[in-house]
């Protein structure tokens, strides 16, 4: 047995379970979260660091042996996002301690909190798809109670596009998932990708790929699925969005890495050349998008978009440098994004607003908040001595080296715009003088100590920028691993299946 | 029996896209619901009909005799029903809760979060 695969997953759930033991008690619920989510930082610190030593993790659930029962797998991808899970799980919930009105705790955020977080973890570390849906699903319900927390109704008109979007998708990969088994009878990872590629030239597989893609397109929030995320991104109460930001679509992006490198890549020519075109103008549709818009959080929702055709475009490629720039991507986006969605939880609690018209002065007021901004706006944009400049370097040079020019220009192009939109906040909220005298009231409200609060998980998460910018060595050395283990998929399936058996049914 | 219940599913299919291509936010549920059951369905059908054979190994024996039903489908189907049915309760208090705030059955009239 190998519980450490497993504790990340127990440990949200545990926490999940004994917060709503204390449904009455705000401080236990708020003891509890930031007890849970360290330890679950802990957990996964601890799985990342004997994956790296000992090489890919496995539990078979209750000692089923692999085909049969469900085995959890902690390979280096999967144990990296494990990890951001604990980080992000870890600064939004010592965010909330400040941010999480009264009202919300009393309707259960904590316990919908670490629910969320399970169900990231348990999709990260399953090896068997039934239970990779099954862990969507935790993940989904989770979210769709965070999301309409508070019944404003903004939040009721994103939640119902929200809802109906993802049930689509989760419906189109259970159908995926069905005709997978009716083809090749086994529901473990590992064991499919084996007898697929035992099947000669089965157009069905080229489907099943498809409807995959589909799915976890919706999920990713890819071109041309991702409208449900810019209606709905910004309704929830701040932590919950900046939650969302830093993991969801990323569930969907690393299903995407899973499943097109394990199980479908055999004609690359077709699924990724799909892929190619889908990252092109997920990127394009998204940073464009944000630049219409005027709205602090709808800026960086259509952001998220935009970057996810970054991660996808290293899955496209499909060289082993393109795969190091898309693990490398993710995980300096989900650190990013969700603090750039941390600071505008700080400046609307100084000035009560997201419109970027009523906002304004900041910079005056309060510089540390400028400058706790401009890192992570910065990274987003990829400038030089930031995390973002080297993702960006890795998944460019690797579209150079892959000769698809086209998509790379793209790719440079909007690095411009984000720069355009990270500017265009900055100049609004920060440098121009403060509209009217209403700010000035809305900031007596605000305690020191709340203040405090706020901005430690800020500070740390942008301390992690600066530290992956100026010593991106580690970071890069794993992501490479990662990479190697993805584009030799044999490694992953004789780990859970044990040395291969020619000739076994 | 398969193509018989492969064009049910196929007629729930087409009647859950066409429900959920409507304004009435009502009838967007009904249509999810559709879609769910089809799905199931198509997973029950997938793996392929055997009449009257439960996988039941007999007492002294180690494995089942002759042709025996797939147990896994419908493991897996059992499962998908108890799931949708905690996301489409969810979905039909969020309807309700929607029409309660937005007074409104249309979709075309929740557009605040699109511009």
């Amino acid at each position: 047995m190998n519980v450490q695969v497993a504790l990340p997953i127990l440990i949200p759930l545990l926490a999940g379970a004994v917060s709503l033991l204390f449904w009455r008690s705000r401080l236990m619920q708020r003891v509890v979260a930031v007890a849970g989510t360290g330890l679950l930082l802990v957990a996964s610190v601890w799985l990342l660091s004997t994956v790296s030593r000992d090489g890919i993790q496995v539990l078979q659930v209750g000692n089923w042996p692999a085909p049969f029962g469900i085995s959890l797998v902690a390979d280096l991808l999967g144990a990296i996002m494990v990890v951001l899970t604990g980080i992000i799980g870890f600064a939004v919930a010592l965010y909330s301690l400040a941010t999480t009105g009264r009202g919300h705790e009393a309707y259960g955020y904590f316990p919908l909190m670490h629910l969320l977080l399970a169900g990231v973890a348990g999709a990260f570390l399953t090896g068997d798809i039934f239970n990779l849906y099954v862990w969507f699903e935790v993940m989904l319900v989770a979210s769709f109670a965070l999301l309409i927390l508070g019944n404003e109704k903004a939040q009721m008109e994103g939640a119902i596009k929200y809802v109906t979007l993802n049930l689509l998708s989760s419906v189109i990969f259970l159908v995926a998932v069905g005709l997978l088994y009716g083809m090749v009878g086994t529901l473990n990872m590992a064991d499919i990708a084996r007898r697929l590629a035992s099947l000669e030239d089965n157009g069905m597989a080229d489907v099943l790929a498809m409807m995959f893609m589909v799915a976890f397109g919706i999920k990713a929030a890819a071109f041309p699925l991702f409208f449900w995320l810019p209606a709905s991104y910004h309704t929830p109460p701040v932590a919950v969005s900046a939650l969302f930001a830093g993991l969801l679509t990323k569930v969907g992006v690393y299903a995407l890495y899973r499943v097109f490198t394990l199980i479908f890549h055999h004609s690359p020519g077709y699924t990724h050349e799909i892929l190619l075109w889908g990252a092109g103008f997920t990127m394009l549709s998204g940073v464009l998008g944000a630049a219409a818009q005027f709205e602090f959080r709808r800026i960086l929702s259509f952001h998220i978009v935009s970057q996810i055709g970054y991660m996808i475009l290293g899955l496209a490629l499909f060289t082993p440098l393109a795969i190091v720039g898309g693990i490398f991507y993710i995980a300096h986006h989900i650190l990013v994004k969700t603090n750039l969605f941390l600071v505008s939880g700080i400046v609307h609690r100084l000035q009560g607003s997201y419109r970027l018209k009523r906002l304004g002065g900041l910079y005056r007021s309060h510089p540390w908040l400028a400058v706790l901004f401009l890192v992570p706006a910065l990274s987003l944009a990829g400038m030089p001595p930031l995390s973002g400049f080297f993702a960006k370097f890795i998944v460019i040079r690797a579209g150079i080296e892959a000769e698809a020019y086209g998509v790379t220009a793209i790719a440079l192009l909007v690095g411009l715009l984000t720069l355009y939109s990270m500017v265009k906040i900055w100049s609004e909220v920060f440098w121009k003088a403060a509209p009217g005298d209403d700010a000035a009231e809305s900031y007596s409200t605000v305690g020191q100590r709340e203040l405090w609060l706020m901005s430690l998980p800020a500070v740390g998460l942008a301390l992690c920028t600066l530290f992956i910018g100026l010593n991106a060595g580690p970071l890069y050395a794993l992501a490479e691993a990662s990479a190697g283990e993805l584009m030799a998929p044999e490694r992953y399936i004789e780990a859970v299946l044990g040395p291969s058996r020619e000739g076994s049914p | 029996m398969e193509p018989l219940l492969a064009i049910a599913i196929g007629i729930l299919f087409a009647a859950a896209i066409y429900m959920m291509l409507r304004r009435s936010i009502v009838k967007l549920v009904i249509g999810l619901m559709l879609l769910s059951n089809a799905a199931n369905l198509l997973i029950f059908v997938s793996a392929g009909l055997t009449r009257g054979g439960p996988p039941l190994v007999p007492q002294g024996l180690t494995a089942p005799q002759g042709t025996v039903a797939d147990p896994l489908p419908q493991a897996l189907v059992l499962t998908a029903i108890v799931i949708a049915f905690g996301v489409l309760s969810f979905a039909v208090v969020l309807v309700r809760r929607a029409w309660e705030i937005v007074r409104a059955d249309d979709l075309d009239r929740m557009r605040d979060t699109d511009t």
